[in-house]
Formats: structure tokens, C-alpha cells, sequence
């Protein structure tokens, strides 16, 4: 009887990681730090969140260019994978049709970059979270 | 509204947030991640000088 209910709590407690494993990483590429905060790491993931959003708004501020989804040119998809782990921020990007400037002047290009950046720095973010969501952190 | 960064200025503001991003992800605990942070950065600004300098000498 004691080995049943041993038994059920480990199930139960399987069940938490494995959805937290796939919750963190999801919330997370959607809004920065996101994946960390419902982790109670509420400093880590409020530093993240500050850090990832603050670059790719400033980013926009300079006139930067958002990348959409395209078959062209090995670096318009690589451009494209760095805005997409920006998750939340490049869905509204795209449905406010911001980030269309043409990168005619250096800042331009400094903005462009600093968007495509934030987006690859949230994706070791999401990984971060999955690995504090399997245990294999604290 | 139009934010204009120099090169520089676009240089140390990218640092700072790589580094913190880099710090939290990349250590365990909080005084490791301090100090990784604070090292990235300092590693950043210092391939920043490097480069300019390589650049200088280019040019020249």
C-alpha cells in the first residue's frame, strides 16, 4: 500500500517535469524569460526579459529590418531563423508591419542586426529554461 | 521615433546584454554568473578595442 502510493507520487511528479519540460520552452520562446519566471526563477527570467526585448526594441528604433519567411538567399533564412527565436516580439512585428525600413544608412544595419541577435539569444534562453525544467540546472 | 547609435555605442549595448544573457545562461550559480558575465563583457569590449586597432592599422 505504501509502495502504491510511493509509486503514484512519482508518476505524478514525472508527469509535472515532463509537462513543464514542454511549457517552459513554449512560454519561453514566446515571451522572453517567460519560461524561466513560471519556473519561480523570477530574477533570471526578468533579467532575460529585459536584456532580449530591450535589443530587439532598440533594434526597431534604428530602423532595423525584420526578415519574413522566404526561400531565397542563404542569408535572408538565416536572417529569418534569428528573428523567429524572438518568438512573440517577431509576431507582432509582423502583424504592426514594423521592421520594413530599407537599410540604407549604417544604423539601419546595426538595428537589423541587433533584432536577429535577440532573437538567437532567446533561443539559448528557451534552452536554458528546458534544461532548469528537466532538472539538469537550478 | 529614430534611435542613432555609433558604432561604438551600438558595440558596448550589445555587449552588456549579450553578457547578461551569456552570464545567466551559461553558469549555476548567482556568483558565477556574475563573474561570467562581467568576463563576456569584458572580453567583448576588449575584441572591440582589438579589432578597431587591427582596422587602424589596415587602413594605415
Amino acid at each position: 500500500m505504501a509502495n502504491s502510493t510511493t509509486e503514484k507520487a512519482k508518476v505524478a511528479s514525472t508527469d509535472q517535469v515532463s509537462l513543464m519540460s514542454v511549457l517552459a520552452p513554449a512560454v519561453g520562446w514566446l515571451i522572453p524569460g517567460a519560461g524561466h519566471m513560471i519556473q519561480k526563477r523570477w530574477i533570471r527570467g526578468g533579467l532575460l526579459f529585459v536584456s532580449i526585448v530591450t535589443m530587439f526594441l532598440l533594434g526597431l528604433a534604428m530602423q532595423g529590418r525584420i526578415y519574413h519567411p522566404n526561400g531565397g538567399d542563404i542569408l535572408d533564412i538565416l536572417g529569418f531563423i534569428g528573428d523567429l527565436g524572438a518568438g512573440g516580439l517577431y509576431i507582432v512585428t509582423l502583424a504592426m508591419d514594423w521592421g520594413q525600413g530599407v537599410i540604407a544608412y549604417a544604423t539601419a544595419d546595426y538595428g537589423t542586426k541587433f533584432m536577429i541577435v535577440a532573437g538567437l539569444l532567446n533561443f539559448i534562453s528557451v534552452a536554458d529554461a528546458y534544461h532548469i525544467a528537466i532538472g539538469k540546472k537550478q | 521615433m529614430t534611435i542613432t547609435l555609433s558604432h561604438f555605442s551600438a558595440a558596448v549595448v550589445f555587449a552588456l546584454f549579450a553578457s547578461i544573457v551569456f552570464g545567466i545562461t551559461h553558469r549555476e550559480s548567482t556568483r558565477d554568473m556574475v563573474r561570467y558575465g562581467v568576463y563576456c563583457f569584458a572580453m567583448f569590449l576588449g575584441g572591440l578595442w582589438l579589432a578597431g586597432w587591427a582596422m587602424w592599422l589596415l587602413k594605415r
